[in-house]
């Protein structure tokens, strides 16, 4: 009975979609202050029954019914509690449902978050979040039940994939996911500020702790998807360029530009109809992604149209949520005035290039991935557009991107002198060029021409970031910087530090496969390796082979690692477990390969120098993005609208 | 005027190439092949250069042609599935395409072994007689050796049940096909 609750649940939460997406709206087209109150009590409706929905379908995974058949594809009795209970979201009829959920609970944030703003624009953003909503759940209801049953009932279930199951495989997808979700909450903002044809600063400053809250998620959960594939695939790369990973790169480029291109607007109060579009390519290029990732429409170009209803009906949702807010655009977007203009020398023509470079990157990668299909569609055959393109195309707007920064950071609004902009990040510039050219041969013995701009533009980067910081403790004079100043100081901090991170890692990675049997010392990448032979160690659902090797340097010990090779019992598929010895400087990564008989095993050694720096890096944009959401001038919006609320709400009555 | 109009018009170029991307059924990809006898080939097995997979190996039974190569991530996907299939009896051949043969035969006994016979075609020359455009790809053979299906992309449980089996059910009987209940049969 429960899988039936909760599909009753959610065809319930589907006609309270419905209503919030039309009646709001409506009403804020004709002036009905009561229609226009529904939106929050509808919201609040649909998140319960949301809520129910996503309950029943834990409730069968955590009992083992497995006469639902997404239960059945994606779960084992003898799968561990915690995996049953995320398993929910390893197929793709849970992701929807997680996703609807998800959206479910930024609708109630927004609705409680913009009390203080005018009755008839909140009512339209939560309008279109209901339109979304709406969409979202009936194409889960109607192409991805996962509430439909298997009769008869299998006696046991087909297991979760062991790649997923995995810790970073569980908080990698709902991260991911309130990150893509969170887009549709800046799309509300655009298409609501376009129905009312009205876009000020106030706009702006609604709009970006929103979006500002979305990046950061999709920060997160790209960086665990990212550390996961290093560690679990046993490939010790860190990123692929697969269309998955494009999928959820692409918005995040937009959602940068579009945090970028707010503080413009809510500052200067230009850039509007740009903001305007970047918020809803941010969200099509996440509508895309989520359906790209999960709906199996583009695992690979071949598996493109591997279910054509459910292909078609995501068309249907694209033509009507970005082909709409686009159609709405091209009618509407003119009337939105600029407020001023700026000089070339200003911190919005810097903004501006990062906008430019940020889109063009996004392109680029958005071009890779549909080249495929495009090639196909004028029937020139197949081909496939793999790392060497986007390793290559991706640097040419993302180098530039990065040695903008450092200016860019420092260059006043309006206009400014350059030589007074030439003397403020002097400084941190040589000093970082001269570390830059230096370091690579002190510590590596070889360099790039490359590999000395990189690491050159991710020091000047990180110098110029500590600049403001520390000449405002030394000095200790002017103002004291803001939440907003010390979020972005981290955040730009946070990117130096994740391109040292990279171009380090790519240029100085040691890499070498061997055969080995127990007892044999290796000596590899700098360190002594003590190979103690392979045990076989039960796991609750897997047998695995475990590996031991004794990591030396100059004879002391400096860690026992135990890299695996499980067998999953149900599905039979081996997986590779490597063992990682971390420290702040290097990476030293184990895989045991294959038995190649008589006792030797292949295995795969990889000595990577700062990697530790990705997660480091991407971990401190994110942080930068929390600390500047907490700024004050979006808490004295969250005081007024405490102050609103103690008010009867016009209308509520 | 024209630069608000300009998003919109981008949009549509790309919906309407999802659109296209739809009405290619890459399931269903006609092969020129189709009902005609399977191509005269003759390659040497990955495993042991001294046998042979050709035409003839082909003739007498049904079967399945499966297209691999370890740089293929796809074909990794399906390997699994493949695994399963040939443990149920039903003869799969591989063709390796374009492959290392110390790399395929590394695949082979990490991830199992499906295939009776792996044809070893480093030039991808029997892949282009018998009209493959990538990999995966999997052929059904029919017990007279002429080419019944063909499926590009990883052969999954999915695909296996909506596509192969009523043709197999259609082809053969589990007189000639024993293995036919335990791949999902009657």
């Amino acid at each position: 009975m429960i899988p039936e609750f909760g599909q009753l649940a959610l065809a319930l939460a589907l006609c309270l979609a419905l209503v919030q997406g039309t009646v709001p709206i409506v009403g804020a087209a004709l002036g009905r202050a009561d229609w226009m109150a529904l939106a929050r009590p509808a919201a609040a409706g649909q998140f319960v029954f949301v809520a129910i929905a996503f309950g029943a379908l834990e409730y069968a995974f955590l009992n083992d019914d497995f006469s639902v058949l997404f239960v059945a594809e994606h779960s084992n009795s003898a799968l561990p509690v915690f995996y049953k209970a995320t398993a929910a979201w390893g197929g793709h009829e849970g992701s929807m449902l997680l996703w609807i959920a998800v959206l479910a609970v930024w609708t109630m944030a927004v609705a409680a978050g913009s009390r203080s703003q005018p009755q008839e624009f909140a009512s339209r953003v939560l309008g279109v979040l209901g339109i979304v909503s709406a969409g979202v759940i009936a194409f889960a209801f109607i192409t991805s039940n996962p509430f439909t049953r298997l009769i008869p009932a299998p006696a046991d279930g087909n297991d979760l994939n062991p790649l997923l199951q995995d810790p970073g495989m569980i908080f990698h997808p709902p991260t991911l996911y309130v990150g893509y979700v969170g887009m549709a909450v800046p799309f509300a903002f655009a298409v609501a500020a376009l129905l009312t044809g009205r876009l000020d600063k106030d706009w702006a400053r609604w709009t970006r702790p929103w979006t500002v809250v979305a990046w950061l998620f999709l920060t997160v959960g790209i960086t665990l998807g990212s550390w996961w594939a290093y560690y679990e695939l046993g490939w010790g790369g860190w990123w692929f360029w697969d269309p998955v990973e494009n999928s959820s790169f692409m918005p995040w480029l937009m959602a940068t530009a579009l945090i970028h291109s707010l503080a413009v607007t809510e500052r200067r109060g230009i850039f509007k109809s740009w903001t305007v579009l970047l918020a809803i390519a941010a969200f099509s290029l996440s509508l895309l992604g989520t359906f790209l990732t999960r709906a199996g429409v583009l695992i690979s170009v071949h598996a493109f149209a591997s279910d054509p209803t459910r292909g078609l009906f995501i068309l249907g949702l694209l033509a009507i949520f970005s082909g709409g807010s686009l159609l709405l655009f091209a009618l509407r977007a003119r009337n939105f005035e600029a407020e001023g203009g700026f000089k070339l020398v200003s911190r919005e023509a810097f903004l501006l290039a990062n906008n430019i470079l940020l889109v063009v990157a996004a392109g680029l990668v958005l071009f890779g991935t549909l080249a495929p299909l495009i090639v196909e569609a004028i029937g020139l055959g197949k081909i496939s557009v793999g790392p060497p393109y986007f390793n290559l195309v991706f640097l040419v707007p993302a180098v530039p991107l990065v040695a903008l920064i450092g200016v860019g950071m420092h260059t006043a609004w309006r206009t400014m002198p350059g030589d007074a902009l030439l003397r403020r990040v002097r400084v941190p510039a040589i000093v970082a060029v001269a570390i830059g050219v230096v370091a690579p041969f002190v510590f590596f013995d070889a360099a790039s021409v490359l590999t000395v701009l990189a690491v050159s533009i991710a020091l000047w980067v990180c110098a110029s970031s500590l600049l403001d910081p520390v000449r405002r403790l030394v000095q200790r004079t002017g103002a004291p910087l803001t939440r907003g100043q010390v979020g972005m100081c981290l955040a730009h901090f946070g990117v130096g530090v994740f391109m040292l991170g990279a171009t380090v890692t790519s240029a100085y990675n040691f890499e070498r496969d061997f055969a080995a049997r127990p007892g044999d010392r290796i000596e590899a990448g700098g360190y002594e390796f003590v190979f103690n032979g392979v045990r076989s160690v039960p796991g609750p659902n897997f047998v695995a082979d475990e590996g031991e090797f004794e990591l030396r340097d100059e004879g002391e010990l400096l860690a026992v690692l135990k890299p695996q090779v499980r067998v999953y019992q149900v599905q039979q598929q081996p997986m590779t477990e490597a063992a990682i010895d971390s420290t702040v400087l290097r990476d030293v990564f184990v895989a045991l390969g294959e038995p190649l008989g008589d006792n030797a095993w292949s295995v795969r050694l990889r000595v990577k120098p700062l990697i530790g720096l990705l997660w480091l890096g991407s971990g401190l944009m994110a942080l930068g993005g929390l600390v500047a959401v907490t700024d004050r001038r979006y808490r004295v919006a969250v005081r007024k609208t405490e102050h609103a609320t103690a008010q009867p709400a016009p209308g509520a009555a | 005027m024209w630069r608000y109009v300009l998003p919109l018009a981008i949009f549509v170029g790309i919906a309407a190439l999802f659109g296209v991307g739809l009405t290619i059924n890459p399931n269903h990809v006609p092969s020129a092949l189709l009902g005609k006898p399977v191509p005269t080939f003759s390659l040497p097995s990955v495993t042991d250069p001294d046998d042979l997979l050709s035409t003839q190996t082909l003739a007498g039974r049904v079967s399945l042609v499966n297209v691999w190569g370890t740089w293929c991530v796809e074909c990794r996907h399906e390997h699994a599935f493949l695994v399963e299939l040939a443990r149920a009896g039903l003869p799969i051949y591989g063709l390796n395409v374009k492959d290392d043969r110390a790399a395929a035969i590394e695949w082979l006994s990490r991830l199992g072994d499906p295939y009776v016979t792996s044809g070893f075609d480093p030039d991808g020359i029997a892949a282009i007689e018998w009209g493959v455009t990538g990999a995966p790809e999997t052929f059904l053979v029919g017990s007279d050796g002429t080419v019944l299906y063909k499926h590009i992309s990883p052969l999954t449980r999915g695909v296996w049940e909506r596509d192969f089996l009523p043709l197999l059910e259609e082809h053969c009987g589990p007189a000639d096909c024993p293995f036919l209940a335990a791949v999902g049969g009657p």
